[in-house]
């Protein structure tokens, strides 16, 4: 089954390569993935959708949480949750079609993002299937190019972000002061 | 330039004495060259090893042995590289090490310089937490969150990279007064509701059993197992990780459950209508086929990693916490209840026992001996007569390390070392430095095969060098005997590349080293020999020609269920 997995993480060298180092060895699938700074800089928010046995994701969300970088891990497959995706899709067409390409993309509530006389680039999002028939739509009308973003989800839930307080380090530090004045 | 600024090395060294840091285990190379000027002014002891690779299962040793995080050092690129089998190895057994490794200037990182390697992305996998360092304003940080990370929670091995300039840049030392880590949970406590049920299933079940592992090792948390165990009187076994946990001789002890466990401990297992596991991670060398694990039995489960809870054996009642925490709150439930519950099911409990000492009667682990051969199982039998349940035992992987696992009595924690989740060739002579290191006063047996053994001699010129009174015996049977007991069991005897010929003559090969070795072969003369090795002021290389073909028994072959176990070889059919 699919599960959609949010992350929020400090923003630190090597944090991708943690989560994704994880997922491969543990044996997970990652379908998509996406990542972004959030609001404070020093934190980004990943969406992650992965392939596993409905039995292993309890598992998937305890490992992730494991991770010293990850500060919450929440498995919103279930919600409630928003999930969306972005597309962006060049069609080529033919002139006697261009204004049935441009209904059907109203349909769809896709923008034209660029026109030139071989066809349209457009964008739309949506939910995953939704935009899963939007392309099949497409195809109809010519041949289409396709980029998207991977789901990205927010979670309607009003979870407690819980973090660990600091730690003070032992008076030893004081010993090490003493040392330095001796050098 | 002020006087008081510091080198990173220098900040680096005075991070390290900060956290009591007594030694390194390591070996120097071009990028820690700046590390190694300015450890020549320092009073931290720095042990050179002969192969990175010992440095890591030198600072395992030490750590096992002491519950103190172990500290190795290598240079960039190939003496990262090699420290890598370490790590992982200290990962699979939670211990706690920190390493520090040299990495190539940052302005030259990325270009395929000299000796460079992707360090921090090869050791990803392999650490509980890496870092790199390019700044040397992250330096004391960074050394103090490792060193935390390293110790707390489920203890594991942290991995530090610096990079040359880092070490070379100067800068005023600012002591570090805390860390923080606000992803880094640590659940210690456990849940105060849990714990109430828990004593509540524990005086309900009629067969109850612990399964105790190396989490009460790391836990230093043996006092508190004992109580627990006491209080229930329930038949405990102690993991391949948690031996000595609870003591060898202690009245409730069953030994080791698992591939080679005890018949008893087995048995018990698959009977039992109570697993209460503590510190244990349902490994599967412990659990046999998994769908026929405990059949009958709920689970009670604690463990300070929460991810380890269901992960293999669903629990019915999970406590997340630390062992040296909850347990004395068990038993304090326990005690509450004990009016109203205790002696409920007396009758039960008291068949339960009789059941186990029978199953103890018909199948002990007993020490097979003969008249002709040095039969290993009679050489562990030795080794722990002269051990007495006290000596600090060093093992490496394989055959040798199940006889001493099943046969050598552990009466305090963090005697027995070994390599369990790993199972990594050569870690025994390397770790049995790291344990002497820590342990001058104690009497270290460092018990290994002739394969291991041929993987860890260059660390014979370390132990010489410091006179390490080490006593190591090579349970010598000419072959790499596990893997040749599969190949016999289930490949049809075909005795592919396990046969080890050529194995040197030790008393030259220690004598070249500047002390004594000696090959026994004889049954009269082996524990003679072995009390000549122990009374020898300085190390002893001891090689024990014992019988090539014995294997070990019991075995649960694998993929079995626990109580499917094979107690002894086949007998050969007579014609």
């Amino acid at each position: 089954m699919q599960q959609i997995i949010s992350l929020l993480m400090e923003n630190k060298p090597g944090a991708l390569m943690r989560v994704t180092g994880l997922l491969s060895q543990r044996g997970y699938n990652i379908e998509s993935l996406t990542v972004a700074r959030t609001f404070d800089p020093t934190l980004s928010r990943m969406t992650i959708t992965v392939d596993v046995e409905p039995s292993t994701r309890a598992q998937v969300i305890k490992q992730m949480s494991k991770l010293v970088n990850v500060l919450q891990a929440t498995d919103v497959t279930d919600g409630p949750a928003v999930n969306r995706e972005l597309m962006l899709i060049r069609v080529k067409t033919s002139q006697p079609n261009r204004t049935a390409v441009l209904k059907e993309a109203e349909i769809f509530h896709a923008r034209v993002v660029d026109s030139t006389t071989e066809g349209f680039c457009l964008e739309a999002t949506g939910d995953s299937e939704k935009l899963d028939e939007f392309v099949d739509v497409m195809r109809g009308y010519g041949e289409i190019e396709v980029t998207r973003s991977g789901m990205v989800a927010m979670s309607l839930d009003n979870k407690k972000l819980r973090l660990s307080a600091p730690v003070p380090l032992g008076a030893s530090a004081e010993e090490v002061l003493e040392l330095q004045g001796a050098d | 330039m002020s006087s008081n600024l510091l080198s990173g090395a220098k900040i680096l060294l005075h991070c390290l004495t900060a956290e009591n840091v007594e030694c390194i285990f390591g070996y120097p190379g071009g990028v820690t060259l700046p590390l190694y000027d300015a450890l020549y002014d320092y009073p931290i002891k720095h042990i050179l090893v002969r192969h990175e690779q010992n440095a890591a299962f030198a600072a395992q040793g030490y750590a096992r042995t002491t519950g103190k995080v172990g500290v190795c050092c290598a240079t960039s690129g190939p003496g990262a590289t090699n420290l890598v089998t370490g790590l992982v190895d200290a990962m699979m057994d939670s211990i706690p090490i920190v390493a520090l490794t040299g990495q190539v200037s940052s302005k030259l990182m990325g270009s395929d310089a000299f000796q460079e390697a992707d360090t921090f992305g090869i050791t990803r996998s392999a650490t509980k937490h890496n870092f790199l360092v390019k700044n040397i304003a992250d330096l004391p940080q960074v050394i103090h969150e490792a060193f935390y990370l390293a110790a707390s929670g489920r203890p594991g091995p942290v991995l530090v990279d610096i990079t040359k300039d880092a070490f070379q840049a100067q800068a005023h030392y600012v002591p570090v007064t805390e860390i923080h880590l606000p992803g880094y949970k640590v659940y210690s406590e456990g849940h105060a509701g849990q714990i109430r049920r828990a004593a509540q299933m524990m005086w309900e079940a009629e067969r109850p059993f612990m399964y105790a592992g190396g989490g009460v090792i790391a836990a230093n948390a043996s006092v508190e197992l004992r109580a627990l165990v006491e209080a229930l009187d329930a038949p405990t076994v102690c993991t391949l990780m948690g031996l000595g946990a609870l003591p060898s001789e202690h009245r409730n002890f069953i030994s080791m459950p698992g591939m080679h466990g005890s018949y008893a401990a087995n048995m018990a297992m698959s009977g039992t209508d109570l697993i209460i596991a503590l510190g244990v991670r349902f490994d599967d060398r412990v659990t046999g086929r998994l769908a026929a694990f405990a059949p009958h039995a709920k689970v009670i489960h604690v463990d300070i990693d929460p991810a380890e809870i269901s992960k293999n054996r669903t629990a019915d009642l999970p406590i997340v916490g630390d062992v040296k925490k909850v347990m004395p709150k068990l038993l304090n439930e326990l005690n509450d209840l004990a009016a109203a519950l205790k002696g409920k099911n007396a009758g039960a409990r008291q068949a339960w026992w009789q059941q186990i000492q029978q199953w103890k009667e018909e199948n002990p682990l007993a020490p097979i001996q003969s008249e002709t051969e040095i039969k290993p199982q009679h050489l562990m039998a030795e080794i722990d007569k002269l051990s007495g349940g006290r000596a600090i035992v060093t093992s490496d992987v394989g055959q040798h390390q199940m006889w001493s696992a099943q046969l050598i009595r552990f009466n305090e924690p963090r005697l027995w070392i070994n390599s369990g989740g790993l199972g990594s060739m050569g870690f025994g002579l390397p770790a049995a430095i790291g344990a002497q290191f820590a342990r001058p006063d104690k009497l270290v047996f460092s018990i290994v095969g002739d394969g291991g053994f041929q993987m860890s001699i260059p660390e014979l010129a370390t132990i010489a060098n410091h006179a390490l009174p080490i006593k190591i015996i090579v349970m010598n049977n000419g072959y790499l005997g596990m893997v040749r007991q599969w190949q016999e069991l289930f490949y049809n005897n075909r005795l592919s590349e396990v046969a080890l010929t050529s194995f040197p003559d030790v008393e030259k090969l220690a004598g070249a080293y500047g002390f004594k070795g000696r090959t026994v072969s004889s049954v009269a003369e082996m524990p003679q020999a072995l009390k000549d090795a122990v009374n020898e002021p300085g190390p002893f290389l001891l090689n024990v020609k014992v019988s090539p073909f014995e294997n070990v028994y019991p075995m649960v072959p694998a993929g079995g269920a626990l109580n499917e176990m094979v107690l002894r070889p086949p007998q050969p059919v007579e014609v």
